[in-house]
């Protein structure tokens, strides 16, 4: 029953993809946008700021600086 | 030296002009999926329970639009989650701990809901049975709908900081009731007036593309009968929006009035307020609000304001004035004036600084609790200390205003279309009717600037908090030069431009190609 349940599934979307038209062009733009979003703009344009400039544990320190420190 | 005020405030302009380009263009897809799921659904039911084969082809080419759209926005917001922690670093992490949760359910809910169910929907027509297809197809507009309460929820929360409280030991925000978030009542008017808004875009899209066939004269029984069910849902939710907008309003000048004097236009406020139609506000500069009481020339609907802000005609609204030099409630509270909150939140910071330095130094007990408490008393205003100027606090008045009036107007509109085309259609002579069918066609573009305008009053009316009187922008932002974020600003332009042009493209290709009827 199992089994079956998870051929039916795998036919599902094993036919669904064989059969595309427009969906290829489609899913083509939906990788090259994650390729772009993922590779390209995560990786060289968005770290993550805290994480490039302080040691883990020590983020409220380092936020509190920022913060309140310099207010003084 | 305070390094925030050596912050370049350019850094905080480019750094804000990203997320809203960003969030713009993310929202260009978000309505129209919201909007088709319902239609979609609709074709489907009536396929559904009336056996007839025409809906069965209606409902597949609504969903081969709702496809292409959902296609070319798939992970467009993302991209709004990398700024966070790249330019907003400061403002991530204190929020993180809040803000995390219901983005993290968003995320799980839409991959497996709507992974799940729009794989049903376009590959299972002939492998699932009719009752398994319907549901597939009302669960992915569900799932979308579901995803985009959580985004609400947390865009909700900035707005009105409820249900967590500031913990000075890890410096964030920490939730302490996830119900109070998830169900906050700016939350819920947030949901209900968005979701709303997306049905009627997805409604004028449909009769828009509808009335394109009945002017080319082709699919034209396919196009009068899904004119007929977009105009109908679309009259539906229109209404319901009325109602909803009406709500908001009331629920904006108990928690944001800063935001609704903005709206408004008001600079010295009273009881009796009229609503303002049109006024002489320029949309190039920030009106003298310090020494007018109200723009020189301003038509208004008598009592109108006052009503909308209070549910009582003679109810007092307080203008931009009364916001920053305190004023008296009718039940006889004091809302504090500016000096007195940044006031209050110097003290916080002062209060948060001395903790700190206590426990560095090894104080425990007693000495931690009083200061603790000391900060949690002055916190609601912790983000007035970083305030040094009365304009600081004021958003810009002209966009509030007139992209309201984009949004009231727009929806108006669109309500008007809908009972026109209903009313001419079931005449009979709709199609000798011309300029309506242009009409509604050239209402597709104007119903994605309404929607936007709607977001351009919440966002610029709750400036300059990032998080409600808690957090300011610039005090939110990382330390980065401004170079860098112009940067990536033109690339997104330049990316999203590209995207968007594909994206008509495609659909206009689909459109063009019509249903296989």
């Amino acid at each position: 029953m199992f089994m079956k349940y998870l051929r039916d599934a795998w036919n599902l979307y094993y036919d669904g993809f064989r059969s595309m038209t427009l969906g290829r062009t489609l899913w083509a733009i939906v990788f090259a946008k994650l390729f772009i979003i993922f590779i390209v703009l995560r990786i060289f344009f968005f770290p993550d700021y805290i994480k490039e400039h302080v040691r883990e544990g020590d983020e409220s320190e380092f936020v509190a600086s920022k913060l309140l420190d310099d207010l003084n | 030296m305070n390094h925030l005020l050596s912050i370049d405030v350019t850094m905080v302009d480019w750094a804000r002009s990203q997320f809203a380009l960003t969030a713009i263009y993310h929202w260009l897809f978000v309505p129209l999926t919201l909007g088709l799921a319902v239609v979609m659904g609709i074709m489907e039911t009536l396929y559904y329970t009336s056996g007839n084969e025409f809906w069965k082809r209606t409902a597949k080419f609504w969903q081969r639009l709702f496809g292409i759209n959902f296609a070319m926005g798939v992970a467009t917001g993302l991209i709004l989650e990398f700024e966070f922690g790249t330019n907003w670093s400061n403002y991530s992490y204190i929020v993180g701990d809040v803000f995390g949760a219901p983005l993290a359910i968003e995320g799980i809910v839409a991959f497996f809901m709507e992974s799940t169910f729009v794989a049903v929907m376009f590959f299972g027509w002939e492998k699932v049975s009719k009752g398994f297809h319907l549901a597939s197809t009302w669960l992915t507009g569900i799932g979308a709908t579901l995803s985009a309460w959580w985004i609400l929820v947390a865009n909700a929360w900035m707005q009105y900081p409820v249900g967590q409280a500031f913990n000075p030991d890890t410096m964030r925000n920490e939730m302490i009731s996830f119900q109070d978030v998830a169900l906050s009542p700016v939350a819920v008017d947030k949901f209900i007036h968005t979701v709303l808004s997306a049905w009627v875009l997805g409604a004028v899209f449909v009769v828009g593309v509808s009335s394109w066939y009945l002017l080319k004269q082709r699919h034209v029984e396919f196009a009068r009968k899904s004119l007929n069910a977009g105009a109908v849902f679309g009259v539906v939710a229109s209404v319901l929006i009325m109602v909803s907008g009406d709500h908001s309003a009331y629920t904006v000048a108990r928690t944001q009035p800063m935001k609704l004097a903005a709206m408004e236009g008001l600079y010295k406020g009273g009881t009796d307020q009229s609503l303002t139609l049109v006024s002489s506000i320029s949309p190039f500069r920030q009106p003298d609000y310090e020494g007018l009481d109200e723009p020189p020339f301003k038509v208004g609907v008598p009592y109108a304001l006052s009503f909308l802000a209070t549910h009582d005609f003679h109810g007092y609204v307080p203008g931009v004035r009364d916001l920053l030099d305190g004023y008296t409630r009718a039940d006889g509270t004091h809302e504090l004036s500016l000096e007195e909150k940044i006031g209050r939140g110097q003290n916080a910071i002062m209060a948060l600084q001395e903790y700190r330095r206590a426990r560095k130094d090894g104080a425990s007990g007693d000495a931690l609790a009083v200061l603790g408490n000391r900060i949690q008393e002055d916190m609601p205003y912790f983000g007035y200390g970083y305030v040094r100027d009365r304009s600081q606090v004021v958003p810009y008045i002209p966009v509030c205003f007139y992209a309201f009036r984009v949004m009231v107007g727009g929806g108006c509109l669109f309500l008007l279309l809908f009972v026109l085309l209903l009313y001419f259609l079931r005449r009979g002579d709709l199609m000798e009717r011309r300029w309506l069918l242009w009409t509604a066609l050239c209402c597709i573009p104007l119903s994605y600037i309404t929607s936007e305008a709607g977001w351009l009053v919440a966002e610029f009316g709750r400036q300059p908090w990032a998080i409600q009187d808690m957090l300011p922008t610039w005090v939110g932002v990382s330390q980065l030069g401004s170079h860098t974020v112009m940067l990536t600003f033109l690339l997104f332009l330049v990316l999203f431009t590209v995207l968007l042009a594909v994206e008509i493209n495609i659909m206009c290709k689909a459109i063009k190609k019509g249903p296989q009827l």
